[in-house]
């Protein structure tokens, strides 16, 4: 199979559309007056954008193969490893920023970002959770993520990563009793390097697209997860990202390997403090399901998406991949992205085993400035794979939300099924909404279908919640909740609570 | 309990209501009667605070306030509820869900405590069983999907649960059978006390059949052109509309 069949830069070629390149954007002033009950409900502060002050392990900087032998050698890397970081910074050389996506920024500058920001450990080796900074515990903790063993969420088991490394990982000893590896990405690096180097880049190559290849070189952290043959994850796993430095770019891997039979679900959330420069957050997340496995993975991403006039926030241009190598196994992607000034991930499943599964449910909301530029890709290989897309794009503000997705059905996946639904709310009259779907069939046996819709939230709604005593915030609420039901109730039930919640914040005083 | 003086009100510049003058007092059934385009749902929208309209002149006082100046959603918490002539859909919010959100929020309005799921699941089921409405029906998405009784039922349902102090009626009975028509009756009926008042808007008598009004007004052309007592809805059903002609033109 070539890679460019289904690596994230292949959104780009042949598709007969042209895309406007990156410009700057134009900042229009914010309106001075409400105007609908949408607009006046869509305007609330971030609640996450605090700053904590920890003494601080900063590399130059800029990129060059000395800054990637430096985040090697501090992480105190094995030579497979910095072999594969340096063939993935040369292959990036030669690589160019898509600017195929339906978002416009200024140009990043790859010098002027630091690489490596990390809180200074208090005592060599690992650290335990009494040599964490006490900042750093308070820090998670006012996120809603508890460390100490004592106030931990009940069944759910949390890699806290701050800035470039994971600071401590709850309830490790316990799965571990079950064989389920559950770490950091580094400490797995020391402790389990046949398990890496077979699988890592094995979903997402180094080469897949520039964004992938610069992750590859510069990745200083992350999480780690195997789950062995037959067990089944009796706790939701979940990493917290957390960017807290200046001036610095997020990196980190996730590799989940699910074996034979095995079931795991896994979180992800984020958050990061206001400022007025943007960050960039490059991410790889590999997936790897063999037989009968199942891998469920939720994403509420709330990195800060900038202020009202669109200064600041977070670029996230994140690479997300599942594999599900073995029969009937199935790799479901459940996404609530309300963060980051630029969103671009394209989840996907690569379906080879035969009979797997592979499913993308999604909630993408952009409000003020915010752009968003997301979808899945679902490739399927195998006899009877069968795929589902549910897409809810919510647009307020001047919030451009666009749906991009392929579904590519090979010529041996005889009998594969997909069905996508892609469905479009807007919230005042300077958002939009756009929709590209690509189907690629290759195989007369398969099935496809597809269906999308845009509406503008009615008045009618608004006004007959109203009519029943609902506050203009709860009824815009109520009305965008339950058109991301469908969604949400694939999420874990602690997180569906706090999707719901989030969605009411990232859209408070939108309507007027 | 609720005093309209003068009441004007247009839409796109085309004045609809044209002056009505109308007085109800705690513990009374009005109905409003008159054929189609004479401007009585939008007399029923404008005293729910719908803002497509705009009110031009005129004064509305309820419970002694100025009603025009309160927002829709604080009409509702004083005890207005309006049955749709056409409800709403809401996809993905359950039927349930929304009707607990609306009643805790005006139960807070009048420092009550809220129900909680399991309080609010017994009381609506006392009352889907006083309109023989399927239990179902409280599971699935706001209107979604039900047919046109079962929205209208779903209106008096809620008008139920919610025990509001003036209730408007906007063409309830219209699409609905015979039986439909009583159930909704028996709902209003069930409503009907000293301390409320109902206002039906219809078109058709027959629905006074079964709430028997104490007063009867006809809206002609944006304007109340007759009022009197039970024997005017009687008296329209045979006559139709078309004598009121001559009087409304004067």
């Amino acid at each position: 199979m070539k890679e460019t069949m289904i690596s994230d830069s292949s959104m780009q070629a042949g598709r007969g559309r042209s895309q406007a390149p990156a410009v700057e954007r134009e900042l229009k002033p914010p309106g001075t007056r409400p105007e609908s009950a949408v607009e006046e409900f869509v305007a609330q502060d971030y609640k996450y954008g605090f700053y904590t002050e920890v003494e601080q392990e900063v590399i130059p900087p800029g990129l060059n193969e000395d800054i990637i032998r430096l985040i090697s050698s501090k992480k105190g890397e094995a030579k497979f490893m910095l072999d594969w970081r340096l063939k993935s910074y040369r292959r990036w050389l030669t690589m160019e920023e898509p600017s195929w996506q339906n978002v416009h920024y200024l140009p990043i500058d790859y010098q002027k970002i630091i690489y490596y920001a990390a809180p200074k450990p208090k005592a060599p080796g690992p650290a335990s959770l009494e040599e964490v900074d006490p900042e750093i515990i308070r820090t998670f903790e006012k996120l809603g993520i508890p460390l100490e063993e004592q106030k931990r969420l009940a069944g759910v088991a949390v890699d806290a990563v701050f800035d470039s490394v994971s600071v401590a990982t709850t309830f490790k000893e316990k799965l571990a009793e079950l064989g389920i590896i559950f770490c950091s990405f580094s400490e797995a690096v020391q402790q389990h390097p046949e398990l890496v180097e077979k699988y890592l880049g094995s979903v997402v190559p180094h080469s897949d697209n520039f964004f992938a290849a610069l992750n590859s070189a510069v990745f200083s952290d992350g999480s780690f997860c195997y789950i062995p043959k037959g067990v089944r994850c009796p706790m939701e796993l979940s990493t917290y990202f957390r960017i807290n430095a200046r001036d610095t770019g997020q990196f980190e891997r996730t590799l989940i390997i699910a074996e034979v039979g095995s079931y795991v679900s896994y979180l992800v959330g984020c958050t990061a403090p206001m400022r007025d420069s943007n960050q960039l957050h490059a991410a790889v997340v590999e997936l790897i399901a063999l037989d009968h496995a199942q891998i469920k993975y939720s994403t509420i991403q709330n990195w800060y998406p900038g202020d009202k006039q669109g200064r600041g926030g977070i670029y996230n241009f994140v690479t997300k991949r599942g594999k599900c190598l073995g029969a009937h196994s199935k790799i479901s992607w459940t996404q609530v992205e309300t963060g980051s000034a630029i969103t671009w991930k394209y989840p996907g499943c690569i379906l080879q085993g035969d009979h797997s599964i592979g499913e993308f449910y999604s909630v993408a909301l952009t409000n003020n400035y915010q752009q968003a530029d997301t979808g899945t890709k679902m490739i399927h290989i195998g006899r009877n794979t069968r795929s589902t897309i549910v897409s809810k794009g919510i647009s307020a503000g001047h919030g451009q939300n666009t749906y991009r997705g392929l579904v590519k059905i090979l010529k041996g996946a005889t009998g594969a099924r997909n069905y996508s639904q892609c469905d479009s709310l807007l919230l005042g009259d300077k958002c939009g909404a756009h929709t590209f779907p690509y189907l690629e069939v290759k195989n007369s046996s398969s099935t496809v279908e597809h269906e999308a819709s845009t509406s503008k939230i009615g008045e009618d709604q608004i006004f007959y919640c109203r009519q029943r005593g609902l506050s203009n915030e709860d009824a815009v609420s109520m009305i965008v909740n339950g058109f991301c039901r469908q969604v949400f109730k694939e999420l874990p039930m602690e997180f569906a609570v706090e999707a719901h919640k989030l969605l009411g914040v990232s859209l408070e005083g939108s309507v007027g | 309990m609720l005093e309209i003086k003068n009441l004007r009100a247009s839409v796109d510049n085309n004045e609809i209501l044209k002056g009505i003058d109308l007085s109800i007092r705690a513990g009374e059934v009005h109905a409003i009667m008159g054929p189609n385009g004479s401007g009585k749902s939008t007399l029923a929208q404008v005293l729910a605070g719908r803002e497509a309209f705009a009110v031009t002149a005129g004064a509305v006082t309820y419970q002694g306030r100025d009603l025009l100046a309160m927002p829709p959603e604080e009409r509702a918490r004083e005890g207005i509820f309006l049955a749709f002539q056409y409800p709403v859909e809401i996809p993905g919010v359950s039927n349930l869900y929304f009707v607990r959100t609306a009643l805790n929020t005006i139960r807070k309005q009048q420092g009550l405590e809220e129900l909680d799921a399991m309080d609010f699941l017994a009381l609506a089921k006392e009352k889907m069983k006083l309109l023989g409405i399927d239990e179902t029906l409280m599971g699935r998405p706001v209107n979604e999907g039900f047919s046109g009784g079962e929205k209208k039922r779903n209106e008096i349902l809620q008008m139920l649960v919610l025990e509001p102090k003036l209730a408007i009626l906007d063409e309830t009975d219209s699409g609905l059978d015979i039986d439909a028509v009583r159930i909704v009756a028996d709902g209003v009926n069930a409503l009907r006390s000293a301390e409320r008042a109902i206002l039906v808007v219809t078109h058709y008598q027959r629905l006074l059949n079964y709430i028997i009004p104490d007063h009867v007004h006809v809206l002609y052309n944006g304007r109340l052109v007759k009022s009197g007592d039970k024997n005017l809805a009687l008296e329209l059903e045979e006559k139709g509309y078309s004598w009121l002609e001559q009087g409304a033109a004067a």
